[in-house]
């Protein structure tokens, strides 16, 4: 099969940079993007002057040139946003890549800053069309992402008969992860079964502990040709591979309209990341999957080839998702216990396992994939040190 | 309570609902029927519609319990279900609802443990125009 030169292992991730997490922090969104930007930029050792592309978000508040004129970047020649909130994540650095990879830039910074713990929730919005066929859906009382995605998750547990244990594995995984990193939201709050299956209802069947955080914080990372990378300042992180996914037909987080609404876009972003990687599954030793809600994790690992259709909850089970399992996972504490920011600590922690740096580092880890929001337009990174 | 924001594509349907019909949109030249409406056929690439009537029988495929925090509306009679319906007469369309003792009744009319994955339901209406689902057997 010819190939062109493609992305492989082209560029590196070579910085990062985050705030502080909490469910308030009294500084503005421009000013924590500006924080997590240059701090991603001093671990790389590279000046601001030399950044010449950026990509961020749709939902992304502080754009281009207010974060340019504030921290003092030079010309830039490459700028992209990429929409549907948490599905973007991971295609942000995809497209950084490309562009460097092509030649369009050679220094590119990857950033989300976010006050949706102090902010209001998206979905108390009742003037805005939200991202949703919304007159299909909202007048019947279905108005949150929790409810849209509970709706799928009662699916999931009917026909493959999968169970709450199987989703508190996930909150569990997370939650002890969580306990491990003194930068996380839930660093000092064990969970329990106990306290899983007792917690309020917020959407049935799923409970608040089924149900990221609230936070406010920004993290930025920095991506350069290999070349550039081995200059700077920690051991580079390769993309080795990188795709986004939009499958036939999908509908959003209401994906209730087509043949097989189980099936969503972590199908579609796979094949083309597991095609154009020298890397199957089985060669991953570690996985920041998207856990806004944890029956998300089971679908990514149906869709993303660690397990069978149907078989995402089963996989779960006998500690599989913490250090020492099958696929240790959100090993930071992911979404659901170390900070919400659409999935971008994410990608960060992703960088600190294979430089040997996370608070739960797995023992010589060299290949992470990273996911981005399932059940909307998403995306993922295969990266490998 | 939230009422449709329609657009041109979804206008007839609510339109039919007003006057009590439940129908969904069809493509004029391959027959097919797709949901949510658009403005051409996704198989054949046609522009021709039409609205066809449905029964208005079908079978839950999931359901959830929404519970606080909500819009205050919402909030009012949570916990309440939301129910989504998989077509007799078309298996792939699918919508969203609420079942309910009987026209017209609140969200929280019938309680959550009568709900059952895979039940028959009946559409019936408001007299907004808004389509309800009652339980064929209740």
């Amino acid at each position: 099969m010819t190939e062109g030169p493609g992305i492989k292992d082209a560029t590196a991730i070579v910085g990062i940079g985050q705030t502080a997490f909490a469910r308030h922090l009294p500084e503005d969104e421009r000013t924590l993007a500006c924080r997590a930007v240059l701090a991603a930029l001093d671990d790389a050792g590279i000046a601001p002057g030399e950044v010449d592309a950026l990509a961020s978000y749709t939902m992304e508040e502080t754009d281009e040139v207010e974060l340019a004129k504030a921290v003092g970047f030079g010309d830039l020649t490459f700028f992209s946003k990429v929409g549907f909130g948490g599905g973007g994540s991971c295609a942000t650095v995809a497209h950084l890549a490309g562009a460097i990879a092509a030649g369009q830039a050679t220094v590119g910074v990857a950033w989300r800053s976010r006050k949706r713990g102090s902010g209001p929730r998206p979905w108390t919005n009742t003037s805005v069309q939200l991202p949703t066929p919304a007159q299909w859906t909202r007048p019947f009382g279905l108005l949150r992402p929790a409810d849209e995605i509970a709706m799928l998750a009662r699916r999931y547990l009917h026909e493959y008969g999968a169970t709450r244990d199987h989703l508190f594995n996930v909150a569990l995984a997370c939650r002890n992860r969580a306990n491990q990193n003194p930068a996380a939201i839930m660093y000092e709050r064990p969970l329990t079964r106990e306290m899983y299956m007792t917690s309020r209802w917020i959407s049935e069947p799923l409970c608040l502990y089924d149900n990221c955080l609230e936070t406010d914080g920004a993290l930025a990372c920095v991506i350069v040709s290999r070349e550039r990378a081995r200059d700077c300042r920690h051991r580079p992180v390769y993309v080795h591979s990188a795709a986004q996914g939009l499958p036939a037909q999908h509908h959003g987080m209401v994906n209730y309209w087509n043949d097989d609404p189980l099936t969503g876009p972590a199908w579609a972003a796979a094949r083309h990341l597991w095609k154009h990687a020298d890397l199957t599954p089985s060669d991953v030793d570690v996985a920041q999957i998207y856990d806004a809600f944890t029956p998300l994790v089971p679908l990514s690992l149906e869709g993303y080839g660690f397990c069978g259709r149907g078989e995402g909850g089963a996989f779960t089970e006998g500690g599989a998702l913490e250090i020492g399992g099958r696929l240790p996972v959100n090993t930071g504490g992911g979404g659901l216990s170390e900070a919400y920011v659409h999935g971008f600590n994410l990608i960060n922690e992703g960088v600190k396992q294979l430089r040997g740096t996370s608070t739960a580092q797995v023992p010589g880890a060299a290949t992470c994939l990273v996911t981005a929001g399932e059940g909307v337009p998403t995306s993922a990174l295969l990266l490998r040190s | 309570m939230l009422t449709p924001v329609t657009d041109a594509d979804g206008a007839p349907f609510w339109r039919y609902a007003a006057q009590g019909e439940l129908r969904v949109q069809t493509c004029s030249d391959c027959e097919e029927p797709r949901f949510p409406p658009r403005p051409c056929c996704p198989r054949c690439r046609s522009f021709a519609i039409e609205w066809r009537r449905t029964s208005g029988r079908g079978r839950i495929w999931s359901y959830v319990v929404p519970h606080p925090p909500l819009l205050p509306d919402y909030a009012a009679q949570a916990p309440y279900n939301v129910i989504v319906v998989e077509l007799a007469d078309a298996p792939r369309i699918r919508l969203v609802g609420n079942l309910v003792s009987h026209a017209g009744a609140r969200l929280d009319s019938l309680p959550a443990d009568r709900i059952r994955i895979g039940a028959r339901v009946q559409a019936v209406f408001t007299e907004d125009g808004l389509p309800q689902w009652v339980l064929e057997r209740p």
